[in-house]
């Protein structure tokens, strides 16, 4: 490396360890530009592909009012996924490439919406448990030192505490309903909790991207940390509701003021992120076929806009 | 892919009559009024706003980070300020 870029990048740390936000213009190292396009990407393909799990019961909902309620949560997601692309875009990425690495599979997104969405109690479970683990994470992110990800990410979290009180309040209304509606809530927890724990990525010990995400600040708490967090945070709700999680082990420990837990099936997780869940061929189809079907009216929006442009310069003509 | 990318544009807004438009972030749009229609639907699903102000971002010019003398001059001017002075306390609020 040249004198003069090893400076730079001194320089760089230097406005880092200050807490002084990066933005798009100035100078980064090629490797924290790209860490961000991945890291900021992959969190707007989830927040896109997010909508198809809960989309699935849109039309099934059990009222007018829960109805409302999860269209606007789907569509809050849908504005999440574009606060995100625009903020990748910032980056020096375009729309377009980014759209294409998600449907060419060379983009990853979270692989907790490649399982599927059975029963109504699902969309319980998703707000309370999968949106409660996406603020952990997210929080943390509205501190990040790249400023167009920390201020979209401020607009998340605004948006984001509706969708978890949404969701626990689904949880509430079966668990304390019918035996059957209250079974429902159960075998939803027993299916989400695992994943939801996931969420949050590999052990600390074996994750790759943490120590320099960490120095520059991207990432400012560890996957453990925010696990450990999200499982303290969740326990009494799951008492409240009188059910229970899916994990012998799990058991509050006095001398650690924290809740133990059992150990993560990561051959699971591993294999959801290689592409062996469930619903990933599903939900690969889903995002292709919308994206060729819309084709057409990407282009005849387009053609459209020409030509009234087109009409414009013609009319100024005409009066000249 | 597509042969031709929906132009970026920048989406400024006012949040309540009396204040600045203020950026609130981007959006890809055909034209003009797409692009205000968009940011509604992006920006101001909870009543963000009273005013949209959109433009292309390829419109705007930006200052250069690296051209560090910038706001040089301005710094050095302390003399710019009511604190830079000393009143006594005695005349009341100045
Ligand atoms: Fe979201
Ligand atoms: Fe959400």
């Amino acid at each position: 490396m040249s004198p003069e870029i090893l400076s730079l990048e001194e320089r760089f740390q230097s406005r880092i360890d200050a807490e002084i936000k990066i933005e798009p213009k100035d100078w980064m190292p090629e490797k924290y530009r790209k860490t961000l396009i991945r890291q900021i990407s992959q969190h707007a393909h989830s927040e896109i592909v997010g909508m198809l799990p809960e989309g699935n019961w849109i039309t099934r909902a059990p009222s007018l009012r829960r109805k409302s309620v999860l269209l606007a949560k789907v569509q809050d997601e849908a504005g999440h996924g574009l606060y995100l692309y625009s903020a990748a875009e910032t980056l020096g990425i375009s729309r377009d490439e980014l759209v294409e690495q998600l449907l060419t599979g060379k983009a990853k997104y979270s692989s907790i919406f490649n399982y599927p969405t059975t029963s109504w109690a699902d969309m319980g479970a998703i707000g309370w448990l999968v949106d409660g683990a996406a603020i952990m994470n997210q929080v943390m992110l509205t501190r990040t030192s790249y400023g167009p990800y920390a201020r979209a990410m401020v607009r998340i979290c605004k948006e984001e505490s509706f969708h978890q009180r949404q969701g626990y309040e689904i949880m509430m209304t079966l668990a304390k309903g019918t035996p059957e509606q209250k079974a429902m809530a159960q075998d939803s927890l027993n299916r989400w909790w695992w994943p939801s724990l996931m969420m949050f990525g590999p052990n600390d010990a074996a994750s790759t991207h943490s120590a320099q995400s960490m120095k520059w600040k991207i990432k400012r708490k560890s996957n453990d940390e925010l696990r450990q967090a999200f499982v303290d945070s969740a326990m009494p709700q799951v008492e409240y509701l009188g059910l229970t999680v899916p994990d012998p082990d799990l058991k509050w420990n006095e001398e650690r003021g924290h809740y133990d837990f059992g150990a993560i099936d990561w051959d699971e997780f591993w294999s959801v992120v290689k592409g062996n869940g469930p619903c990933n061929r599903q939900r690969m189809r889903t995002k292709q076929k919308a994206h060729k079907e819309g084709a057409w009216v990407r282009e005849a929006a387009m053609a459209h806009a020409e030509k009234r442009r087109q009409r414009a310069v013609e009319q100024d003509e005409k009066v000249a | 892919m597509d042969k031709k990318e929906w132009p970026l544009w920048e989406v400024f807004i006012r949040s309540r009559s009396g204040l600045h438009h203020k950026h609130a972030g981007s959006l890809h749009a055909v034209d003009a009024t797409m692009a205000i229609e968009n940011a509604r639907d992006v920006y101001t699903r909870r009543n963000e706003g009273v005013s949209i102000w959109v433009v292309e971002s390829t419109h705007i010019m930006a200052s250069d980070p690296e051209q560090g003398d910038m706001f040089e001059a301005a710094k050095s001017k302390i003399y710019r300020h009511p604190t830079f002075y000393d009143i006594p306390d005695e005349i009341g609020h100045m």
